[in-house]
């Protein structure tokens, strides 16, 4: 009885949330009925869903959320988020909705488009069928409510044989009043053909300078970015995610490479009151790469989940996969990492390693690293690991002259440094590398 | 280099150490001037590595007795760093690699503690690759060690070389040499103890712990002591490591325990 009504609050709850969205753009209409209609039959997952298991949203269930109000934000707010090697290269959307003062795209080469939905040419839009909310794993709950709730994208779309150089960053920034907030970015990725590019994807809020300040704003950020890598295509992509301290973050990550591509993504989450990142990757074609590299850094009562699949569907692929974690406080951490391989994917190399360095004693981690493998000719490895700072390194570093905290310091930093230095973009690795010892010695 | 009126560097009278309620320690008394080079020899267990981080400030280790006075100064009060900085410096008989971390990044945060301490400016990055690059050679070492993780897949005789660099750099009152030649090659061997020979100055004095008297004849010692369960049994000058070598330890133990009868 009490479960069933549980239930129906939670169905509920997420009607609620639908009614939120901005009124129908003919665009989309057919889209956002199709997804509204799955929504029905859908509720805010429970700890006793397995994908939720570590992660309960109960406390969303508290909050009223409305739908975002319309903000004007200064270039001044936003700038110290643009990157120096995208400043003329980047896409802004406030509260979801583009944001054309506050982008620059001057520098971009001819051959890629950067947009919001309302610029794309009459010919893509054509082909906007076969990519917009056509991943699979679409009828997720948060990625259902975000595409029924559909009402603009950002799009970034290399063509055939185009290799884009200049990294093109899109900025989501929540610029959220005194009540609580839902803003549902959404973006879609298109490398077509033997293209590559670079992408930066930002998650961030206008609350305070440093988004490690303590934000008593409370918003709810549900993305969903769709990629799609065609034959032999390149896309190197950075998430990066930096939310106010009362903020929910869930997010989708959903990328589909067809024969030959190569995808690498460095996923960056900084946490917020809750996160969870959901990353999905289906391998649709063979000889498929695939690189996941991720650094989780949290502290206080921060909750941050990371839910990965990796689907290779097809011989010859491979998939590397290294997930960190930096918990301080009493936060929390989880990973949960699929590495599926199918009778369809022989000679697959995959590895899959998550691990984790607490460094307080409340700290804590749910970690579950999982191969499914069917295929029988395959080399495959996981593991995951859960440690704290080592005496002896620390030792080590005092020996030489480093108090203890500047050896804790250099070693954290040593931790995050090896998924830091595989960024592509070489400031985010700098800024983001003052910010794990800043952040994790705030608490 | 022996000299009657140098200064007192380190001397520690009836030390008393344990681990884990352990005794370890067991009344060490010893005493270590300017420009001495010493040798501790012992077996297996005897205490020697322990003394070799109670100095350095493990926090492993209690000290339950006995003091240890280093320049004027109770070390046995510092902190690990101020010891450090004070003048100590331990070589690690097993280096801690630093993945992440550079090896030109940890030295110069290492190099510019001990400026700071000593009030000088801090060196930036070119000025510090000018000064390093310029020590490299008291080991023979590679410039190319500087771009690569702190002792991350160095080899044994690398880590040992790396130690000697730093040494090179910070210039400590005391180097405690902890089984440094152990797992050396002989090539390996003559490149660190020809650093140590040229590190060793009037001014400062060379602590060497080691299990076998090969490393010593590179690095000729004043003086050679032989620890047994925690205390030094018998002291000399070099000859008496090539006794040791000659006669095992057995004999060293035996002579103490029928001088106790």
């Amino acid at each position: 009885m009490s479960t069933q009504f549980a239930t129906q609050e939670r169905v509920s709850y997420l009607t609620q949330l639908l009614n939120l969205r901005s009124p129908a753009n003919s665009d989309f209409s057919e889209i956002r009925d199709r997804a509204a209609v799955w929504l029905q039959e859908l509720a805010i997952p429970t700890t006793r869903d397995e994908d939720w298991r570590f992660t309960d949203l109960s406390s969303l269930l508290d909050i009223q959320f409305q739908a975002p109000p319309k903000v004007e934000i200064s270039p001044e707010t936003i700038a110290e988020f643009v990157l120096p090697e995208t400043a003329q290269s980047h896409l802004v959307f406030v509260n979801g909705k583009y944001a054309s003062t506050l982008s620059n795209l001057e520098a971009l080469p001819e051959g890629v488009f950067v947009g919001n939905i309302a610029q794309l040419s009459a010919q893509k839009r054509d082909r906007l069928g076969e990519y917009l909310a056509q991943q699979p794993g679409n009828e997720e709950v948060f990625t259902t409510l975000n595409t029924a709730s559909l009402s603009d994208v950002a799009i970034v779309w290399a063509a055939k044989n185009k290799a884009i150089e200049t990294p093109i960053q899109l900025l989501f920034v929540a610029a959220t009043g005194d009540a609580p907030t839902l803003v549902q970015p959404r973006c879609l990725v298109v490398a077509e053909a033997h293209s590559s590019l670079t992408l930066i994807e930002q998650y961030t809020s206008t609350t305070a300078g440093c988004p490690d300040a303590k934000g008593d704003r409370v918003y709810f950020t549900n993305s969903v970015a769709e990629l799609w890598v065609a034959d032999n295509a390149q896309i190197e992509h950075v998430r990066m995610q930096r939310d106010a301290g009362n903020a929910f973050h869930i997010g989708k990550t959903a990328v589909t490479q067809s024969r030959d591509s190569r995808y690498t993504c460095h996923a960056i989450g900084f946490g917020s009151k809750l996160s969870r990142h959901n990353l999905d990757v289906f391998q649709a074609g063979e000889g498929t790469q695939t690189t996941l590299n991720g650094l989780t850094l949290i502290s206080g009562q921060q909750v941050a989940d990371t839910h990965s699949t990796i689907a290779l569907n097809c011989p010859n692929g491979t998939a590397n996969q290294l997930h960190k974690c930096i918990i301080d406080g009493s936060a929390h951490g989880i990973f949960d990492g699929r590495v599926c391989v199918p009778k369809a994917a022989q000679l697959t190399n995959a590895s899959q390693l998550n691990r984790n360095l607490l460094l307080s004693p409340k700290a804590r981690v749910n970690t579950k690293p999982q191969l499914e493998i069917v295929a029988d000719n395959v080399k495959c490895a996981h593991g995951a690991t859960v440690s704290q700072l080592e005496e002896d390194e620390v030792f080590y570093l005092q020996s030489r002259g480093l108090d203890r905290q500047a050896s804790e310091h250099l070693l954290v930093d040593a931790f995050g440094a090896e998924i830091l230095q595989q960024i592509p973009v070489s400031s985010i690795g700098k800024i983001l590398s003052q910010c794990v010892s800043c952040r994790t010695y705030l608490t | 280099m022996i000299s009657k009126d140098s200064d007192i560097i380190l001397s520690v009278k009836n030390l008393t150490a344990t681990v884990e309620e352990t005794p370890i320690l067991k009344g060490l008394n010893l005493e270590i001037k300017a420009g001495e080079i010493h040798a501790i020899m012992g077996p297996n267990g005897s205490g020697k590595s322990t003394f070799s981080k109670i100095l350095a400030g493990h926090p492993d280790y209690e000290v339950t007795g006995g003091e240890v006075i280093f320049q004027g100064q109770n070390l046995l009060e510092l902190e690990t760093q101020e010891r450090a900085l004070a003048g100590i410096f331990l070589a690690f008989q097993y280096p801690i690699e630093i993945p992440g971390v550079s090896n030109l990044d940890f030295l110069r945060v290492a190099y510019n503690s001990h400026r700071k301490h000593k009030g000088l400016e801090e060196l930036d990055t070119f000025d510090f690759e000018d000064l390093v690059e310029e020590r490299l050679d008291v080991v023979k070492m590679d410039a190319s060690f500087l771009n690569r993780s702190v002792n991350e897949g160095f080899s044994g005789g690398e880590k040992k070389r790396n130690e000697i660099l730093q040494m090179a750099l910070l210039e400590p009152s005391l180097a405690i040499l902890d089984e440094t030649d152990s797992g050396l090659d002989i090539d390996a061997l003559k490149i660190v103890a020809n650093g140590v020979n040229q590190l060793a100055k009037p001014e400062n004095a060379t602590l060497m712990i080691t299990h076998y008297q090969r490393l010593l004849n590179y690095v000729v010692p004043d003086f050679v002591h032989v620890m047994y369960d925690g205390k030094i049994l018998q002291s000399g000058g070099k000859e008496l490591a090539l006794k040791l070598e000659d006669r095992g330890y057995d004999w060293a133990i035996e002579e103490h325990e029928a001088a106790l009868v």
